[in-house]
């Protein structure tokens, strides 16, 4: 009897704690469309950086020693996909969304859309410094909107051709320099025994750089509702091009960044790799024994004499919304990805390749890289960052819509369709998925 | 269901005991297909212990089934070495989340059991019921409720925010009012209080030790759960000294394409993050064996 009555009080005190709380915290989140007001804050500032970049704690330590001020608390999780993204949605439902974020461009609509982030075009600091980051990254941060900023351009994946400067040279092929040159080498390859490359089955975002590298975008937005354009002349060229490939058995078709994959350029299998920036990590730990016989040329072009560049990942720091501090967030910010040392600190720790324009001349970027022959391979990318398209738009849902198309590409893998028809169905699905979250969308 | 669920346990020891007489055909067969999982089960573990005494040059290039150069102990040290040891940071947390957690578990689920086995009020099948229909509910599906309910008490991102959560064990509480009502003879109870103990010292130093093999099996099920939760301290926990070893190494996996170095961490990092797991069956099984045996027959 006893046990009875002080079970129930307990149990009465727990619900009654739950629902005052409930009462107490239910307060109305405020929507921010327009800028917000970005006027520095009286005394010391405390705020909090979710990043998973490795390493990104002793970066922030260097602001942290030099602004007693503005301090910042890094707070870490797995990439923004793996479980990052899907926290900050968490958080800004709850209204406990850290001051500022690390999130990837094709990401950033996905957060514009639901309201996530900060609109920073009032910070004069923030406006002041577009000059300073390439054209095609402050695109993608303002997406095309006027007095709009809602990102920090962070890092970029500028794309370029890793080839086996070594088999090229034993088999007298020239290195390409076009698409069609590229398709010529890749049937000699063949001959050879070996693959030009490989066709990867998972990394759309990969494929898409090749659209943009075309001029091509697959998602257009004109302030009012979105086009979804996966199925454009520039997107199915290119499909077209790689179904070819496909079809005449002149590239692999191993799943990318597994064993397998290592293995075939480990060997020697496969020859080139279109591939970004931070691709040259990939190589070095992915193909050991292959040290020192690689070598970076530009991206093969689809018009001789032209020197146009895609794109290939890249990230943006944003203000998430519900910050208390959006001028010391710009501030931190704009230090983080603009500052030499920081910059130096991120590409040593992260390999992150800046989207400064004067990132792109630091000591670390212009000296010759051991594992490719001492070839200083970033002029080739800093080269490319500078020739890449500034009007390539993400959508909303990329994640559905690289799976989508994923999808459609293993069954080409698999000898069923073609990759035009996985864009087609990946663009009918988008259309779907968009309409389903009542986002506008040109049909 | 108590009454079946005791009735099939029984049946099946019947069967069981007829086991001499088989022929030697079905008991070859049988050796088979018990050799068979068991290989399946124990060669990703093989795997994985010969992953992690490859360098990360030898890890790609050679057969993936048999040694290299063993260099298991210089992959250990690296591993604790990167990121200022944070790697042994996670190893304590999950200890302490999965120890400390399973303990306080066992002793509440073993208490609520206990109270609804032995003692009669009004509601107590109601009570049962909803613990019952609570271990319907999968621990995935409530970490997100879970989230903005401490977000409510801003704590998220805490120790107690993981903590708390793993300490319920619906599941413990049916196991150990299932084992109490055939374990603990009311007989026993009733000399107890006669003798002028507690209700609390009775528990402790009577019903305590009669249902320590079913506590044992709480224990280690708890245990485990707690180990192998990870949805939870993925939605919960943004400082990394506060991660659980299976967060931390799926932050690192995540980054392995950013830093392909980080590889070797991960799959050194997995293996030694099973140890504890095996020591705790090996330790804890003959109590375990005794309990369902204990359980079985009535």
């Amino acid at each position: 009897m006893q046990l009875k009555n002080s079970t129930r009080i307990a149990a009465l005190g727990i619900v009654a704690a739950i629902s005052l709380t409930g009462c107490a915290a239910g307060s109305g989140s405020d929507s921010t469309d327009g800028a917000v007001d970005c006027a520095p804050a009286d005394g010391k500032v405390e705020l909090s950086y979710t990043s998973w970049i490795p390493g990104i704690e002793s970066v922030v330590d260097v602001w942290n020693e030099k602004n007693p001020d503005i301090q910042v608390t890094v707070q870490t999780g797995p990439n923004g996909n793996g479980g990052t993204y899907k926290n900050f949605f968490n958080q800004l439902s709850a209204g406990n969304a850290p001051d500022l974020g690390q999130i990837e461009y094709d990401a950033l609509p996905n957060f514009r859309v639901q309201d996530g982030l900060t609109n920073l075009a009032s910070c004069d600091i923030v406006a002041d410094s577009q000059d300073q980051f390439i054209d095609w990254t402050w695109n993608q941060v303002t997406f095309g909107e006027d007095d709009a900023v809602y990102a920090i351009p962070q890092d970029t994946g500028p794309m370029a051709m890793y080839y086996r400067a070594d088999l090229f040279e034993a088999a007298g092929i020239p290195v390409p320099t076009t698409w069609d040159e590229y398709a010529a080498a890749a049937a000699q390859i063949r001959e050879q025994g070996g693959y030009i490359t490989n066709f990867p089955q998972n990394d759309v975002n990969w494929f898409a750089g090749l659209v943009w590298q075309k001029d091509g975008s697959w998602f257009t937005n004109d302030g009012n509702a979105w086009d979804v354009t996966l199925t454009s002349p520039e997107s199915e060229e290119v499909a077209d091009y790689w179904q070819e490939l496909i079809a005449g058995d002149l590239v692999s078709k191993v799943p990318a960044w597994t064993d397998e994959w290592n293995n075939a350029y480990n060997t020697g299998n496969d020859w080139t790799w279109i591939s970004a920036v931070w691709g040259a990590n990939s190589i070095s730990s992915g193909a050991p024994d292959t040290a020192g016989k690689w070598a970076v040329a530009p991206m093969p072009q689809w018009t001789a004499g032209e020197e146009k560049a895609g794109n290939w990942g890249g990230s943006s720091t944003a203000v998430l919304t519900g910050s208390e501090h959006p001028y010391e967030a710009a501030q931190f910010a704009l230090w983080l990805n603009t500052d030499d040392e920081a910059l130096t600190m991120l590409n040593k720790e992260a390999n992150l390749y800046p989207a400064t324009k004067d990132g792109l001349s630091l000591p670390v970027l212009s000296e010759g890289v051991e594992f490719y022959a001492n070839q200083p391979i970033y002029d080739t990318f800093a080269d490319a960052a500078n020739q890449t398209n500034a009007d390539f738009t993400w959508g909303p849902t990329m994640t559905q819509t690289y799976a989508d198309v994923a999808d459609g590409f293993g069954e080409v893998l698999g000898g069923k369709g073609t990759l035009g028809d996985a864009l087609a169905t990946g663009q009918t699905k988008t259309i779907a998925a968009l309409e389903a979250a009542a986002i506008p969308v040109n049909k | 269901m108590t009454t079946t669920l005791s009735s099939k346990q029984a049946v099946s020891t019947k069967k069981g005991s007829g086991a001499p007489k088989e022929k030697l055909a079905s008991r070859t067969a049988a050796m088979i297909i018990m050799g068979v999982s068991t290989l399946y089960f124990l060669v990703p573990i093989w795997w994985l212990f010969i992953s992690s005494t490859k360098s990360r040059e030898q890890f790609s290039s050679t057969a993936a089934l048999w040694f290299a150069d063993f260099n298991l102990f210089t992959n250990i040290a690296d591993l604790i070495a990167y990121n200022d040891g944070v790697y042994l940071k996670w190893m304590l947390n999950s200890i302490l989340y999965a120890g400390t957690g399973a303990l306080l578990g066992t002793l509440f689920a073993a208490m609520c059991g206990y109270a609804l086995a032995k003692y009669r009020f009004p509601g107590r099948e109601l009570i049962f019921n909803v613990v019952l229909g609570g271990v319907l509910v999968p621990a995935t599906a409530l970490a997100l409720p879970l989230f903005l309910i401490f977000s409510q008490f801003n704590a998220t991102n805490t120790f107690w925010s993981v903590f708390l959560p793993s300490i319920v064990s619906p599941f413990g509480v049916y196991l150990a009012r299932i084992f109490a009502a055939s374990s603990v003879p009311d007989e026993l109870l009733e000399a107890a209080r006669l003798d002028g103990a507690s209700e609390i010292r009775t528990f402790f130093s009577v019903s305590r030790r009669l249902m320590t093999p079913a506590l044992v099996t709480i224990f280690l099920f708890q245990f485990v759960a707690i180990w192998n939760n990870f949805f939870l301290p993925l939605i919960m926990l943004r400082d990394q000294t506060l991660f659980p070893v299976t967060l931390g190494l799926y932050t690192w996996n995540s980054q392995v394409n950013q830093i392909p170095e980080i590889r070797t961490f991960v799959i050194i990092g997995a293996f030694l993050s099973i140890i504890p797991l095996i020591i705790a069956f090996l330790s804890l099984q003959r109590f375990w064996r005794g309990g369902l045996g204990a359980g079985s027959v009535k």
